[in-house]
């Protein structure tokens, strides 16, 4: 009988993910992390990282705070690194070695995920490697110190596309890697965020039942990067969700599904104004900047509840 | 009892895998490696092993693959050539970091640019110092019975590191020839059941592999990895002993040809030994002091053993098939003259640089080199320290 996935029972669960690690404060990291293995809590499980904040913050020298079975690579392989453990857990298994059903779990940032790492992302995935892929995405290279990546949204100040007198931060969209994960055709893709904890939770709990490959990219606030206050990451991941800045959603079996309609949705300021590297947005002559800003969420948003609707039509024409 | 077959080395080296059959293989198609993939592929799909592959979408992902293969606990092979190795350079280093005994045979190809897709070895040259233990194969028989002596070397407790089997792309890789196979039967016996150590799939003694050294034990932690090499021309005679018992062929830290009383000699790697070895009985005919030493294990290289063994040569040419760009001398030079500099007699050492690209490498080179050597052993004088040889005017 699988752990029900509430605080009662799952705070009688052990923490696989230790306090002691050196994440910066306020860091959502370790949030999303701990998340992660409580709904995985029943399942023996085996985690890779990629090089990033996670990694280098949480197994140094002697001390790791992994209480799993975990291992780190190099920057851009986490998922060829767990497609290998994988198909030795598959091949221990055929020949009666092994006989535990054990989950694999890879968890890396934007950078090594969108950008260096999406060619192994992508391979392992086509080779249908049976293994829950998380993204944890601050939206730049927080680990080298805020540097501009794919996942890094338009007009954002960052360290290499730093915002001044003639380009206002990143001049380019991010990239939507959650669609393109979802255009792999794999069982399961999802977008999630620790402000929706028990959305998130479940997300990765089906992923996790699912035989094959998974993709789940989880909002993960970073608050150097990010120039908010140490306790903002809920906050301000509560405030993604509701301007539908980051839309939770999942793609099952090629079907869309919303998991998470705001009441009212808000105006995307509201989550820019919490943040410095949105400052310069609000300086005067600037207001075409946020509008165009409003303008890419909302069209995204209308496109994305178009999808699901379509898919829903379809259901009930059955 | 052992069956007599001709086949290339590509065949042979991918019949060496079906008779050990590796847990896992990760692995990317390059010329002139995809052959041997290509067989062993065939073997697993027929069901003739039970080994899983993974066809990965690059060499980046085969040796990543490959680590976390490892790691996970049970045997693991792959192989690959040229830029493939190139593309796999910074895993390579991972995987002796790591300590994971990964066999890889690489099928020695020119690197780019230009593109060429015939024998060099400035592949296996450009990793030579990944921390892999590095066997060298003159012929396709030499391919197979270093594969098979590679992954006992890997994963013998003393040292568990990373293992690469060179042997030149088509000259070797794609050539017919005479090989002695072992029984399936004895080659399963000789590499046996293989043992993991700390496994990741052993969940309820969780592991962290591949942390975060500062500082503060970098240097410690380095210095005790090297510390492991001193330990691998021992593992790597041992095994050749065993070995020895059950093909009757020999193999030691390195070949030497007719040197024990020669004057002049050459050393060089792989293929062109054998054309070597021809002409060096043609003048040991005439009565010069000739002879060859061709090192096998190349790294760790064995320099006071191979020092010893040419100490009291009056002059040695080292060939290269490759060059160091911007360096002195070739990669073998360098290491020969390493190992000879701390003797007070020494011979005169000179540098040819060879058979770049497929460049064929014929008897009158090493006619050349030998009339050269006995030139410089009369008079001691040496006309040019390092210089191509076989370049079309």
């Amino acid at each position: 009988m699988a752990t029900p996935l509430n605080l009662k029972e799952l705070s009688k669960k052990e923490l696989r993910f230790t306090s002691g690690h050196r994440l910066c404060a306020g860091c959502a990291a370790p949030t999303v992390v701990k998340m992660i293995l409580l709904a995985a809590c029943d399942w023996p499980v085996v985690v890779a990282s990629a090089t990033g904040c996670l990694e280098v913050s949480s197994c140094i020298s002697t001390y790791t705070a992994w209480k799993v079975p975990w291992i780190h690579n190099a920057f851009e392989n986490a998922a060829a690194t767990l497609s290998g453990v994988e198909t030795m857990y598959r091949a221990l298994k055929k020949q009666g070695k092994i006989d535990k059903d054990i989950k694999f779990i890879a968890i890396s940032g934007d950078g090594g995920t969108y950008d260096i790492g999406f060619q192994s992302l992508s391979g392992a995935m086509e080779r249908w490697h049976d293994m829950l892929y998380v993204c944890y995405d601050n939206e730049a290279y927080m680990n080298t110190g805020i540097q501009r990546s794919g996942a890094t949204p338009t007009y954002a100040d960052t360290t290499t596309c730093p915002a001044g007198a003639v380009i206002p931060g990143k001049p380019q969209q991010r990239k939507d890697l959650t669609k393109i994960m979802a255009a792999h055709g794999i069982p399961y893709v999802a977008q999630a965020s620790p402000s929706h904890w028990p959305d998130l939770m479940k997300k990765v709990r089906k992923a996790l039942e699912i035989e094959g490959p998974k993709f789940i990219n989880v909002f993960t606030p970073c608050n150097r990067g990010w120039r908010t206050r140490t306790d903002d990451a809920i906050l301000i991941s509560r405030l993604a969700v509701e301007t539908c800045f980051w839309p939770l959603y999942e793609v099952e079996n090629g079907v869309t599904k919303v998991t998470f309609k705001p009441r009212e949705k808000k105006p995307v300021v509201e989550f820019l104004k919490a943040q410095g590297r949105f400052k310069h947005l609000f300086e005067p002559g600037k207001e075409k900047l946020i509008a165009e800003i409003q303008e890419m969420i909302d069209k995204n948003w209308e496109r994305l509840l178009k999808e699901e609707e379509m898919f829903a039509s379809k259901e009930e024409s059955q | 009892m052992t069956k007599v077959v001709a086949v290339t080395g590509n065949e042979a080296v991918a019949n060496a895998f079906r008779q050990i059959e590796p847990d896992v293989c990760a692995a990317y198609p390059i010329t002139p490696q995809t052959e041997l993939m290509q067989r062993f592929a065939a073997f697993v799909s027929n069901g003739q092993v039970k080994t899983e592959m993974i066809l990965v979408e690059s060499e980046h992902s085969a040796m990543s693959a490959c680590v976390g293969a490892a790691a996970a606990g049970g045997r693991v092979a792959t192989a690959t050539s040229s830029q493939g190795l190139a593309l796999m350079w910074e895993i390579l280093f991972i995987a002796s970091g790591l300590r994971l005994p990964i066999v890889m045979p690489v099928v020695n190809r020119a690197l780019s640019a230009p593109i060429n897709i015939h024998c060099d070895h400035s592949d296996a040259m450009g990793a030579r110092d990944s921390g892999w233990i590095q066997l060298w194969s003159e012929n396709a028989q030499e391919a197979y019975d270093n594969t098979i002596q590679a992954f006992r070397i890997a994963e013998h407790m003393d040292i568990r590191l990373p293992v690469m089997v060179c042997y030149d792309g088509f000259i070797i890789s794609h050539s017919i020839e005479r090989i002695e196979y072992l029984d399936d039967e004895v080659v399963k016996k000789f590499v046996g059941e293989y043992k993991p150590l700390y496994p990741l799939l052993d969940v309820d003694n969780p592991k962290s592999y591949g942390p975060l050294i500062l500082t503060d034990l970098y240097h410690e932690v380095r210095k005790a990895h090297s510390e492991v090499y001193k330990k691998v021309p021992k593992v790597v005679v041992d095994v050749a002993k065993e070995f020895k018992k059950i093909s009757g062929r020999s193999y030691g830290l390195f070949e030497s040809y007719r040197l024990d009383d020669a004057e002049i000699g050459i050393v060089i790697l792989n293929s062109a030994a054998g054309t070597t070895k021809d002409v060096i009985d043609e003048y040991r005919e005439r009565g010069i002091k000739v002879g060859l030493l061709k090192p096998r294990l190349f790294r760790p290289f064995p320099y006071e053993e191979v020092g010893n063994a040419l100490k009291n040569l009056k002059a040695v040419c080292v060939l290269d098939r490759a060059d160091a760009f911007g360096g002195s001398f070739g990669p073998l030079y360098l290491d020969i003259a390493a190992s000879l500099c701390n003797f007070k007699e020494k011979p005169v050492l000179i540098n040819r640089i060879y058979g770049l690209g497929g460049r064929d490498y014929m008897p009158e080179h090493a006619q050349g080199v030998i009339d050269e050597l006995i030139e410089i052993a009369k008079t001691g004088k040496v006309k040019v320290l390092k210089e191509y040889i076989g370049v079309r005017e």
